[in-house]
C-alpha cells in the first residue's frame, strides 16, 4: 500500500458510494449559521465522480427555476448528513455532460428498472 | 534542542481538519543519524549534523563510509547540518537517531528543497515577461525580451538583467510552512500546502524563523 493511502485512511468516512453515474440522489448537507446548525438537501441526478479514496468528488446537476445548478461534494466531507438514492438511472456514460445542453423534457434521465431475480441478486452481493 | 529533521517528500493530498478540506503535503520525516556534533570551542558553532536514508557501502566513497563509521551508522545518502542550541549533550551524541517527534512543540517549519526543473526557458516563463503584441503586424516578436538596454550610454548591458536560462533545479526555501500534524508511529509530518521538489526529493525541515 501507498504512504499516502494509509495516511488517508483515517481520515475516510464510513460512507460508501451507494449510487451510480445518472441515479436522482439527495444529499443532505449540515450547514452553521453563526452557532446553529441546518440540514439542506440538494437533489438532483449525479452526472459525474472523479479522483478516489479520500478525493473521490461526485457531481449533482439540477435545474432551479429554469437555470442548472451543479454542485460538487466530496464523498467523505464530514458536512454530509447522508446520501439517499432516489431514482435508478439508466445511462450508458461515466460523464453526463451532454444534460448541460439539454433544456426541458430532455434532461430526464431514463430509469432502471431490475428485474425481481436481479434485484435478489443486487441485495445478496450488498450483504 | 533539536531544531530541524531531514526528510523525503511523499506527496500531497487533502484532508479534512473542523470540516473544512485543506490540501496537505505528507513528508517522511526521520529517523535521522546524527553523524557529527560540531561544539563552539572546537568548531566555532553549535550545530549537528544529520543523515537520512542508508547508502550501500559499494556505491559510497571511502570518506563517507569513515566518517559515518565514527557515528557507527552506515553511510547516508542525505547528509546536512542544522542549528542546536548546545546545551543538552546526550540528544546530539553522534549515533544518537532523531525522529519527528523532535518537531512536536513547534507550529511553522522553513522546508529547503530542490525545486523541479524546468529545463532552458524563455523569458516569457522564467521572469513573467509578457512579451510582445500577437498582432498589429508583430513578425516573430511573440516571445522576445525586447531591448535589453540603452545605446552609447552605457554602452553596455547591466548586470542581472534578466534573460533566459535554466529554470528551476535550484534550491528554493519555503517558509513559515504550518504543520498539521505529526504523525509519531510511522515518521509522517504533514504540513499545510505545497512544497519544493517532486515526490521523493529530500528536505531539510527546520524551526521557522518566526516561529520564535
Amino acid at each position: 500500500m501507498h504512504v499516502l493511502d494509509g495516511y488517508s485512511k483515517e481520515f475516510l468516512t464510513e460512507r460508501e458510494m451507494n449510487f451510480c453515474i445518472g441515479d436522482t440522489v439527495d444529499v443532505v448537507v449540515r450547514i452553521t449559521e453563526g452557532e446553529k446548525e441546518r440540514k439542506q438537501t440538494f437533489s438532483g441526478t449525479v452526472i459525474a465522480t472523479k479522483g478516489s479514496g479520500l478525493n473521490l468528488m461526485f457531481t449533482v446537476r439540477r435545474i432551479v427555476q429554469g437555470e442548472g445548478v451543479e454542485r460538487v461534494f466530496p464523498l467523505h466531507s464530514p458536512k454530509i448528513d447522508q446520501i439517499a438514492v432516489k431514482r435508478r438511472g439508466l445511462v450508458r456514460r461515466a460523464k453526463l455532460y451532454y444534460l448541460r445542453d439539454r433544456v426541458g423534457k430532455a434532461v430526464r434521465v431514463k430509469e432502471k428498472i431490475w428485474s425481481k431475480d436481479k434485484e435478489k441478486k443486487r441485495a445478496a452481493k450488498k450483504s | 534542542m533539536i531544531s530541524g529533521i531531514l526528510g523525503k517528500k511523499v506527496g500531497m493530498t487533502q484532508i479534512f481538519v473542523d470540516d473544512r478540506c485543506i490540501p496537505v503535503t505528507v513528508i517522511q520525516a526521520g529517523p535521522c543519524k546524527v553523524l557529527q556534533t560540531k561544539t563552539e570551542e572546537k568548531d566555532g558553532y553549535n550545530a549537528i549534523q544529520l543523515g537520512f536514508e542508508d547508502k550501500r557501502e559499494k556505491v559510497s566513497t571511502k570518506s563517507e563510509i569513515g566518517h559515518a563509521k565514527k557515528a557507527e551508522s552506515a553511510p547516508q545518502r542525505f547528509v546536512k547540518e542544522i542549528a542546536w542550541d548546545g546545551k543538552d549533550e546526550n540528544e546530539a551524541k553522534p549515533g544518537t537517531v532523531v525522529t519527528v517527534g523532535a518537531l512536536s512543540n513547534f507550529k511553522f517549519l522553513d522546508i529547503v528543497g530542490t525545486t523541479k526543473g524546468k529545463g532552458f526557458q524563455g523569458v516569457v516563463k522564467r521572469h513573467g515577461f509578457s512579451g510582445g503584441k500577437g498582432s498589429h503586424g508583430q513578425s516573430s516578436q511573440m516571445r522576445r525580451p525586447g531591448s535589453i538596454g540603452q545605446s552609447a550610454h552605457p554602452a553596455r548591458v547591466f548586470k542581472g538583467m534578466r534573460m533566459a536560462g535554466q529554470m528551476g533545479n535550484s534550491q528554493c526555501t519555503q517558509r513559515n510552512v504550518r504543520i498539521v500534524k505529526i504523525d509519531e508511529e510511522n515518521g509522517l509530518i504533514s504540513v499545510r500546502g505545497a512544497v519544493p521538489g517532486h515526490n521523493g526529493s529530500f528536505l531539510l525541515l527546520k524551526r521557522s524563523l518566526t516561529d520564535r
